[in-house]
This record gives structure tokens, sequence and C-alpha cells, in this order.
């Protein structure tokens, strides 16, 4: 419905051709993207307490001994809470960009090849979705149904899936009008074969970098669900639940509410680092486009 | 030019009439109706009939859906089912709260963002033009509550300037209103700049790279001239564009900041909604949030229309 705000990409075939360098700041990007992927990883293993262990008595203790950022409201050991529950905050994030990127990518391709009316039903059914604001959508889907983790992901993945949808179907049209495609179609290939050797090769560098920016906007929208007190619920915890459960203790100068949020914004500054340096490479500065 | 605009507008009331059947279908038709809601899961079968009844919910949906519109219309918004107040007289005092705290942020950041995005494109890659796209990258990509947090840490809790938490709107001088509203609308405005400014940057760059730029370079007219005579005038319904697009974001952000606060607002009303489940109060709420939504960006659609002679000549 926003033409301004219509993604517009380079040619698919341009894309693909260009090389693809690392900065520093995207090296110092990736490097943060890895600490945190091996820490979701290995983390639980290696923590020092487990998510519920106490380690006071008393809740926001200082740091001190075996706990290095000190405790949270109820005396457990923040530290260990962090690492804990990294995996849960970047594998919903990462497995609703998943269903997003896949979900929207092959629905806007396959819009862009069918075009007439395929292309109509679906666009109008996207635009609808898209013209809610994404946190209404998040809240009325949460009031019916519950805060389940399924649910959290599954949700986030089908609202970002219709921003994919946009750029993946704006990509396709480009790329359905192309020589080679013709080609393809007047020797009488099959859709698929199309979709699969002519149109995803070259569409594929920014839906990467599209499913970058995607990641990042999950991760913060999942984890003001949490903050909210209504996406991940106690016993579990992600990055965002761990800032609303700590933030009474900000007023005593406890820095429990901080940490998490640093971890939160650590990693989304990471992802930004790298998406801006693979966009400024595919000639288009995708990242600057609020989706 | 103006069919597509009342094109537009007909889509946005279309939107706008989509966006009541999925909220409705959203907090009346799936699992667990109003009825069970009301009287928790020990509820024997019969208390749950019987509360049906006397709440019209044994009716049709399609009944209910437009007693519901129709209510709306005439500013009935029902009842609140956690504490039988009139949705109408909770909603009016918060609204004007989180239209005070949205407006205030807009009248300071609408401007300065436009300065700063401006600035940046008329010197780009210069030292401040780097500043500005690094600080507003970071800006953007952390969440509004880590912003929120250390503000209250630096300002509440450290220099004790500053209340840490919003919670009365009852003013007793205007002082005192700077005071309870100042980290609020500082956290919302932080985000919004950011925002603002690198989408402004972009757009003023775009037309600063455009043929006629070159040719006025060319030509030998200064660049303040350049700047305020040739690109401003064109990017003005561009910037529209952005800003509108950017109010829009309001919506989202205002939820947030209200929690971290605990400012009495809109927010506040919607959110412990969905935590108790309060239907017909998620409802009015989420009604008046996508209400404001759409025209924020249907304003953006006619401005971007305004903007573009393609757009103007031939409906797309």
């Amino acid at each position: 419905m926003i033409d301004a705000e219509a993604p517009k990409v380079a040619r698919g075939d341009a894309l693909s051709k260009a090389r693809f360098t690392l900065t520093s700041a995207g090296r110092f990007g990736a490097a943060i993207i890895l600490f945190w992927l091996i820490v979701a990883i290995v983390g639980p293993f290696v923590a020092p307490f487990t998510l519920g262990e106490f380690v006071s008595d008393e809740g926001f203790a200082p740091p001190g001994g075996a706990s290095l950022l000190g405790a949270d409201y109820l005396g457990r050991d923040m530290f260990s809470r962090i690492v804990h529950s990294a995996w849960l905050t970047l594998g919903m994030a990462g497995a609703a960009t998943l269903i997003a990127t896949s979900v929207g990518s092959a629905l806007g391709i396959f819009a862009a090849i069918k075009g007439g009316w395929t292309d109509m039903i679906i666009s109008r059914i996207v635009d609808t979705f898209h013209s809610f604001p994404t946190l209404m959508l998040g809240l009325v889907v949460i009031a019916a149904l519950g805060p389940s983790s399924a649910l959290l992901i599954l949700m986030t993945g089908l609202i970002y899936a219709t921003s994919v949808y946009r750029i993946a179907r704006a990509l396709g049209m480009d790329i359905v009008v192309m020589d080679y495609v013709q080609v393809a179609r007047a020797r009488g290939e099959h859709t698929s074969w199309i979709l699969f050797h002519e149109i995803l090769p070259n569409a594929a560098t920014p839906l990467v970098v599209d499913f970058g920016i995607r990641l990042s906007f999950s991760i913060l929208f999942l984890s003001s669900l949490s903050f909210l007190g209504l996406g991940v619920q106690p016993p579990y915890a992600d990055w965002g639940s761990l800032v609303r459960e700590n933030m009474l203790g900000l007023i005593s100068g406890s820095l429990a509410a901080i940490y998490p949020a640093l971890a939160i914004a650590s990693f989304t500054i990471g992802l930004n680092l790298i998406v801006d340096d693979f966009a400024a490479s595919s000639g288009r500065a995708i990242s600057g486009k609020i989706a | 030019m103006l069919t597509l605009i009342l094109q537009r507008l007909g889509v946005g009331l279309l939107t706008l009439w989509l966006v009541t059947i999925l909220v409705f279908i959203g907090t009346e038709l799936l699992p667990g109706d109003v009825a069970e809601a009301v009287l928790g899961q020990s509820a024997t079968p019969e208390a749950v009939a019987a509360l049906r009844t006397e709440m019209g919910l044994d009716r049709p949906a399609i009944v209910r859906y437009f007693e519901w519109i129709s209510g709306m219309l005439t500013g009935d918004l029902g009842a609140s089912l956690a504490s039988g107040a009139q949705i109408s007289g909770l909603i009016a005092e918060r609204f004007s709260n989180t239209l005070l705290l949205a407006g205030l942020t807009a009248f300071l950041v609408v401007p300065s963002a436009i300065l700063l995005g401006l600035v940046a494109a008329m010197y780009p890659e210069s030292i401040f033009d780097r500043i500005v796209s690094v600080a507003t990258m970071f800006l953007v990509a952390v969440p509004e509550f880590l912003l929120g947090t250390l503000l209250v840490l630096v300002f509440a809790v450290q220099l004790r300037w500053l209340p840490a938490i919003s919670y009365t709107t009852e003013f007793r001088s205007f002082g005192h209103l700077i005071e309870t509203l100042a980290l609020p609308v500082l956290t919302l405005s932080l985000v919004l700049l950011a925002q603002m400014a690198r989408m402004t940057r972009s757009t003023i760059l775009n037309i600063l790279n455009s043929s006629y730029i070159e040719m006025a370079v060319l030509k030998g007219v200064r660049r303040h001239r350049i700047v305020f005579r040739h690109a401003l005038v064109n990017a003005m319904s561009p910037i529209a564009n952005v800003i509108a697009l950017n109010l829009a974001y309001l919506v989202s952000g205002v939820v947030i900041v209200e929690t971290i606060f605990a400012y009495p607002g809109l927010a506040k009303l919607i959110v412990d909604g969905v935590s108790s489940r309060d239907f017909p109060v998620i409802q009015a709420c989420a009604m008046i949030f996508c209400t404001a939504y759409i025209l924020f960006i249907l304003v953006a659609d006619v401005a971007a229309i305004l903007s573009n002679p393609r757009l103007r000549r031939k409906a797309h």
C-alpha cells in the first residue's frame, strides 16, 4: 500500500555477481554474533549455576564471588540466567525468521510468477495484515490464544512473512521479465523448474540480507512482548523477560535489568553491522528501509 | 490525482473494516470465549451457559459483530469484564494522556529529525554525517527498554534529577508536567529521532543525486541555494511521507514506553487487558491504535502520491 516504501532492489543477475567482503565493522558484528551463538549452544553446559539456582538470600545482591553480575530480584545468579536464556531468545527469533523468510519468499515469488488474479488475491490479504501495527496484532492474538512458545514463533513468523512477501514479490517481478526466464518458459519448462533454477538463485542475495534485518526485528519484537509480560512465561525466560523481572531493582541502583537489555542490543547491533556490509556490497542499502 | 487520493481513502476505509473483522474474530470466536474467561477454568458448564445467555453470547456472531460496530460508532464501547466500568470512561482519560505523550514527542522530534537528516545529507561522508549515521544505527538497533532503563539509571538513580516512574498525570504545575514526562518523552524521542533522521537523510541524498541537481551544480549554483531552492521544494512530499510513516511507529513505541514508566495511558490499558483477557477493553483499544496507524499510513500514501508525478498520472 505504501508505494514509496516498496522495496527497490537491484536486478537479481547483477546482485549474484556482487563480491561480498566484510569491513572491520562487519567483522566486529560477525564476532558478536558468533560469540552469542557459542554462548547459546555451549553456555548451558558451562554456566556456573542453573536457571533457578539461588546464590543469595536477598534480591539484587551485588556482584561478588562466583556471582559475576550479581543476583536477580529473587537472589538467583544473573550471569547464569542470561547464559541459560540465550538459546531460547535466539532460537525463537531464528525459528520465527526462518518461517517468515520461507513462507514470505515462497508466496511472493509464486505471486510474481503467476500474476493476474492469484497475485491480486494474495497481495490484498497480505496488505491487510501488513496494515495492522505488528504489536497490536501480537497483543490480539496472544489475548485470544495465550502465550505459548509455539504460538509466539508462528505468529512472529507470519507477521514478518508479510514484509518478506512484498520484497520477494518485487524481486520476482523484476526477474520474471528477464530474457532467460522468457526463454525457459518458451522451452516449456515447468513453473517449479523455473522457480528453482532461474528465479531463486537470482533472488537469493537480497533475501539473505533481508533475513538478517528480519532476524533483528524478530528479536526486538519477541523481547518486547516478553518485556510486556506477554511473551515467554516463567519458569522459562528469555532476555526480554529478564529485563521485565528486574526493572524494580533499577531504582535501588541494581544493574540486573541492564545486562539482558545490553545482550539484546549487542546482538541486534552486531546483526546490523553485518547487514550493512552485505547491503553495501549488493549495491543497495536495503537496511535503510523500515519495512 | 484527486481520484487516486479518493481511491486511497477508499482502500483505507476498506482496510479499517477488515481490521474490525480481524479484531472481532481474534477476540470473540477463538477458543475460550468471554464467558469462560470471566468465570475461569473451574466454572461449571451451567454457569458458563447462563452467563453466555446473559451477555448475549448465544446469539449468532454476525449479529454481535454488527452490534459491536454500531455501538462503537455511537460511542458505546461496552463495559470492562474486569472492573465492570464503562470502557468509554476508562478510555477518555487515558486517551488524552497517551495523546499528550505522543504529541509532545512528535513536536520535539519532527523538526530536529529533519534538521539532522538535512545537514547530514548536505555534507555526506563528513564527520557530522558519520556521527549521525553511526549514532542512529545504534539507536535503531537497540530495544526501547534498554534506552529507557539507561535513562532511568542516569537521570533518576545517579543524578536524581527526574522521577523513575511517571504514574501520575495530575500535574501541579508546568514544571511538574515537564519533570514527570521528561524521561518517557526522551526515550520515545530518541528512537523516533533516529529512524526519522535516517530516512530523511536518504530521501534528501536521493534527490541531491538526481540529474537536475547535477545540472545546477554544473551551472555553478551555490550549495545553499541548491539545497533550499532546488532540492528542498522537491523533498517536501517525500519528507511528509517519512514523517507520517514514522509517526505510525509511535503506535507500538508508546506501548513499550508507557510500560517502562508505568504511565497511565491507553497502552497500559490494553496490556493489562491482554493479561486479564478483558476482551471488550482489548477490542476498543486495538481499534483506536489501528485507526491511528491506518490514518498515518494513509497520510504517508497521499504524500507519496503528491511527490511522484508518475503515480499522479496513472492509477497504480
